[in-house]
């Protein structure tokens, strides 16, 4: 079975390119599939037959105690030779009824086949959360093969509705599996059902595990069109003929019955069980044969005789009894057989003579006497005419419910079904009226028979076979009986058991039967002379309810919008901070007995920094210049520094300082192209109450920073910190550590967040591409070019180092330099930049090193490389950059990202946590003591990570806005002098 | 723990300040109010640091005289990721001036306009829901497709050897009745 499941899972993905290949014939090949199971299923016969049940178990994911576990039983076993059998043979029939089409029929051949899949482990699996996963998984896909003609409006209306339906009531029935599983204490069905009846256990009657039922029914109740969920199976027929044949006759909608049917000899004694089923059941089925008797559409006929035929299975197989679950079991047996067989004749008319309407239709039958034939056969066992297997059917429900008719349910059940029944008839033979007759005008003279073109034989086989097994299972009755018994006797026992036979004798039931199908065929001929039609049972249909719900969800949908994505960024942050006061304040209230502890300060020098960190903030708000603002939040950020460096944060305190030096150097890159003074245009509105707000978020953060603090009860984790870095991380400088060793995660974290920011700004910046131009074009100078140390030049292919003036062998101190336009260049710069360069990159690799035992680290290292490249660009212009760093930012942040990773992953192949650090140390030759940590590497990554973040800072909002700059002052200056000319 | 009373104040002053320039619309005054809000963060750290001490390094002096090594490790990450953010808001804000030769924000049209919508009438949104659709009273598969029947090959379709060929229907209907048994 699970192989079989793999198969119905593997097999699809291989049919759209199959379908490419060859066409509709490979409907054969899929065909295939649902035949193995078929035929699985078949051979199993005896041992199901013994009452023996067959199980495979793989156990998918223990933790949650989900296993694919498959089980058959009688019930599976019937469901299981359906769902297969009626599969293969709706496979076989597409390759006729696709003929011809190639568009989109390998995806629903394919969607086609992973249904049946979903089908076949829905019926199979005794897990109910499993059973609610595939439940879901065929919603999905009949939402797929009922939208198959998604050009058209109304077929992709139809299978959102059907979608939305089923789907809906699938989450309702997982809520009540969920309910039953965590009470039932396991996922296995056939466990709860047993723990169930089982009145000791802690699952007996109670409101929670009724609640649970009811919530399963609506489930079983919208997936089978049961009222009030009816309305999507009409809508339904908006799929290809085949879907319908296969989802709304045999499969889909039986998996609604099959829930009922497995549940139903357990459940039917819940307090709201009974009243639920046959109410609405019988209701559905007389809703349905009335709505059946109005259409004129051969497929709506059908599908409303569907609904209805659906609402006297529910009725049966939900009584729950002995002899009812026999009954519904052989009901909806025959159902199967001929709903599919007659939409398969409904597909085999319309793809003949593009036309279902019966209004359009006559004399058919004459021309198609093995199709007309085949129908008849489908319609007798419909209508219960013996020795079909309806009959039988019938016969066996009429008799079960007179027995049991003291109850009043029985006996609710009982006439709904024979007024059911009379509808059944009628509509059956105005269907094969509709089709088959040769109909007569208004005038009484005989319409003109319809062109028929005769399909071949094999575009007919399946409706026939399945017309004919209706004939074959009427007189196998007998052999049915013992298939069957062993699911009806899993139902309670009320009175004498019944036997299935084609001949019980001049019985109760075989008159109420005659007279059913007496009346149904009077009113049939009543109708068909008077052309009258019978009026509606509702005055509203629910399709209307469904479609003022969906309108209402839609308005709601744009209400909310319109409420909450006011479109205005300041609304949004200002919501966000109004949500944090609110929530801390709250938060604070609730616990009143706050434990402050303050110093006034704890160094002098606190005081001192107070007041200009203060005032530089306020003023910088206020400021009108853009870079007064920012220079006055560096001043805070240099109070910071000092700050740190005084509270005994070397580390912070140096990367503090270099962040502040390199955030204002990118600031003033980018602000030469943007104006000095921030217009007043840019003022938003409101300052008194933007001053209130964020006067109470000061507020509220200062109060929960010393609650916070006073709060604290435990020591903090920290205190082992120092010793930890010593043992486990080899390095004294406990900071360091923590970033690459003991918290290495956050550090990984952040590493990500870099590498987004500066692909971010250089995406911003490029638009269009992030090719390393800076670099290629020096590198692809030859190296003997740059080692000359001559002045680049621009050319016409790009910089070239300058010709030699004659006479002149002055080499430049900077390559790039003379790139620069001579009013922005500075010589001291330049000489300064060529000679401390090297030195600083120097330390910058010193600090990377030392930072394990000394202050420093990756961070401090990088952003002193980056310090010394962007000496190189603010002296040398955009070439000496490329020069300064001959490679891609790109490739800086992806190889620093991959060192990291690799520091995380590496430990796992032997067996140790991520980023697990191992310590060398050995006592060389002229280097002496040589210790090697591990985390260093991690470090190492780092540092090539923040390098790439300035260079790629630089790169964007340095060279490229040089470039565009310089761009921008060609044309302008090509059409001064095009204006001139 | 105690904790400085000194240090509280410049982060309450600094957290206001910031919320102040963030809730502008001149993108360059969020950047302004962000870097605020950032120090004012990492100030919070400092303060949640407690007493200060010697530099956390092993060796220098017992772990009662540090400082607490963990703050400071949050805050260094935060200082640069601080940075990386706002490089990356600096980029928005070149972007947006190169594109509209402003760095204000206006408010999105699309949602102005979906809120200008909403008494004017839903015509617009239920295209999906609306029941009325000359699609709906079709009474076959075959919408908008010319699909020829398929038909067994017969004396007339020599000329086509392929069954599936488009035939056209003959018009002599009942001649050809009876003959699907073969």
């Amino acid at each position: 079975m699970l192989v079989l499941l793999a198969a119905f899972a593997l097999t699809p993905l291989t049919l759209p390119w199959l379908t490419n290949r060859i066409g509709p014939r490979a409907f054969f090949l899929a065909a295939l599939v649902p035949l193995a199971g078929f035929v699985h299923a078949g051979l199993l016969t005896p041992v199901v037959l013994a009452g023996e049940t067959v199980t495979e178990t793989f156990s998918w994911i223990p933790q949650l105690g989900l296993s694919l576990s498959m089980r058959i039983d009688t019930l599976s076993w019937v469901m299981t030779l359906i769902v297969t059998g009626v599969g293969a043979l709706v496979m076989i029939y597409c390759r006729w009824y696709f003929d011809g089409k190639t568009s989109g029929v390998g995806m629903f051949s394919a969607t086609l086949l992973a249904f049946a899949g979903a089908m076949y482990g829905l019926v199979l699996t005794d897990d109910l959360i499993l059973l609610v996963m595939f439940w879901e998984i065929t919603s999905i896909l009949s939402y797929l093969l009922i939208g198959y003609y998604h050009a058209r409006g109304a077929s992709r209306r139809a299978a959102l509705q059907a979608l939305l339906v089923t789907t809906l009531g699938g989450l309702v029935m997982f809520v009540g599996a969920v309910i039953l599983v965590v009470q039932a204490g396991t996922n296995s069905i056939s466990g709860i059902l047993a723990e169930y009846a089982d009145t000791a256990s802690g699952l007996a009657a109670s409101p929670l595990i009724d609640t649970a039922i009811v919530l399963l029914l609506v489930g079983a109740l919208s997936k089978s069109a049961i009222f009030p969920f009816h309305f999507w199976l009409p809508g339904a027929m908006a799929a290809p003929t085949p879907v319908s044949a296969y989802l709304h006759a045999a499969a889909m909608v039986k998996a609604g019955i099959y829930l009922i049917a497995r549940v139903a000899p357990f459940f039917a004694v819940a307090a709201p069980w009974r009243p639920i089923v046959l109410s609405l059941g019988i209701f559905t089925m007389l809703l349905g044969g009335l709505q059946a008797l109005r259409e004129s559409d051969l497929k709506r006929i059908l599908a409303f005789g569907t609904v209805s035929q659906l609402g006297l299975l529910t009725a049966v197989i939900g009584y729950g009894e002995r002899n009812t679950a026999l009954a519904g079991l052989a009901l909806l047996i025959g159902h199967a057989l001929f709903k599919s067989a007659l939409f398969l004749v409904v597909g085999v008319i319309d793809r003949q003579l593009s036309t279902r309407d019966i209004g359009e239709l006559s004399g058919v039958g004459r021309q198609a006497p093995t199709l007309a034939v085949a129908s008849a056969l489908a319609v007798a066992s419909m209508i219960g005419i013996i020795p079909m297997v309806g009959f039988v059917a019938k016969e066996a429900a009429l008799t079960s419910l007179l027995e049991a008719a003291e109850e009043p349910w029985a006996l609710v059940a009982l006439i709904g079904i024979v007024l059911g029944s009379v509808l059944t008839t009628a509509y059956g033979l105005r269907f094969f009226w509709g089709a088959f007759a040769t109909k007569k005008d208004a005038s009484g003279a005989r319409k003109p028979a319809t062109a028929w073109p005769d399909p071949p034989m094999g575009f007919l086989a399946a409706p026939i076979v399945l017309a004919v097994l209706s004939l074959i299972a009427g007189f196998a009755a007998p052999w049915l009986d013992t298939a069957l018994r062993g699911y009806a006797d899993t139902a309670p026992e009320v009175g004498d058991p019944y036997h299935l036979a084609l001949w019980h004798g001049l019985e109760p039931a075989l008159f109420l039967s005659l007279g059913c199908i007496a009346v149904g065929a009077v009113l049939f001929g009543f109708a068909v002379r008077t052309g009258k039609t019978p009026r509606r049972l509702l005055t509203f249909t629910a399709a209307d309810v469904y479609n003022l719900t969906l309108r209402g969800i839609a308005r709601l949908a744009v209400w909310t919008t319109s409420l909450t994505q006011r479109g205005s960024l300041p609304v949004y942050v200002g919501t966000i901070f109004v949500v944090f006061v609110a929530s801390q304040a709250t938060a604070l209230l609730a616990s009143p007995d706050w434990k402050i502890e303050l110093d006034a300060w704890q160094t002098p020098i606190q005081v001192v920094v107070a007041p200009i960190m203060i005032l530089a903030g306020i003023v910088a708000v206020r400021a009108r210049k853009r870079y007064t603002g920012v220079v006055l939040v560096s001043v805070t950020g240099l109070g910071m520094v000092v700050l740190f460096a005084t509270s005994g944060a070397p580390d912070l305190a140096l990367t503090q300082v270099l962040v502040e030096t390199v955030t204002l150097v990118t600031f003033t890159l980018v602000l030469r192209r943007i104006p000095a003074r921030l217009g007043e245009h840019n003022a938003s509105v409101w300052p008194v109450a933007r001053a209130v707000l964020a006067v109470a978020v000061g507020a509220t953060m200062a109060i929960v920073a010393m609650v916070a603090t006073g709060a604290r009860i435990e020591d903090p984790i920290s205190d082992a910190f120092p010793d930890l870095a010593y043992e486990l991380g080899h390095g004294k400088n406990v900071v360091n550590v923590a970033l690459v060793d003991l918290r290495g995660w956050d550090t990984m974290g952040e590493l990500s967040v870099l590498i987004l920011a500066a692909t971010g700004v250089a995406s911003l910046v490029f638009v269009t591409h992030r090719s390393d131009l800076l670099s290629s074009a020096i590198s692809s100078l030859p190296t003997a070019a740059v080692r000359t140390r001559r002045p680049l030049v621009e050319t016409e292919e790009g910089p070239r180092p300058r010709a030699s003036a004659p006479g002149s062998t002055r080499q430049a101190w900077l390559v790039g330099g003379q790139r620069m336009r001579p009013e922005n260049r500075s010589i001291m710069l330049e000489v300064i930049v060529r000679i401390l360069f090297h030195t600083i990159i120097v330390v910058s690799i010193f600090l990377l090193f030392s930072g394990h035992n000394l202050p420093g680290g990756g961070f401090a290292g990088g952003l002193v490389a980056g310090m010394a490249l962007v000496m190189r660009y603010v002296a040398g212009g955009r070439y000496e950059l490329g020069a300064a760093a001959p490679t891609d930012a790109g490739r800086l942040l992806g190889a620093g990202m991959t060192l990291a990773i690799a520091c995380a992953l590496v430990p796992l192949l032997f067996g140790e946590a991520p980023l697990t650090s191992h310590f060398w140390e050995a006592d060389l030759p002229i280097l002496g003591h040589v210790e090697f940590v591990t985390s260093t590497l991690f470090d190492i990554g780092v540092y090539l990570v923040v390098i790439g973040l300035v260079l790629d800072v630089l790169r964007s909002l340095g060279g490229e806005v040089d470039r565009q700059l310089q761009a921008l002052r060609e044309a302008q200056s090509a059409r001064t002098a095009g204006g001139i000319s | 723990m105690s904790v400085s009373l000194v240090l509280i104040i410049i982060m309450g002053i600094l957290f206001a300040a910031g919320v102040y320039a963030m809730l502008e619309r001149s993108l360059t005054r969020v950047l302004i109010g962000f870097l605020l809000l950032g120090n004012a963060a990492n100030l919070f750290l400092l303060v949640v640091m407690g007493q200060p001490g010697e530099a956390p390094f092993f060796g220098v002096g017992s772990p009662d005289e540090m400082s607490d090594p963990l703050p400071q490790a949050l805050t260094l990450t935060a200082i640069v990721i601080t940075f990386a953010v706002s490089a990356f808001l600096l980029a928005l804000i070149y972007r947006s001036w190169q594109l509209g030769q402003a760095d204000t924000v206006h408010d999105d049209e699309e949602d102005v306009a979906l809120r200008e919508r909403v008494p004017s009438g839903e015509d617009a949104m239920n295209d999906e829901t609306s029941i009325e659709d000359q699609d709906d009273e079709v009474t076959t598969d075959f919408v908008g497709t010319a699909t020829a029947p398929i038909t067994v090959l017969q004396h007339r379709d020599i000329a086509g050897i392929r069954d599936d060929a488009p035939t056209d229907r003959p018009t002599d209907g009942g001649a050809t009745g009876g003959g699907e048994q073969r």
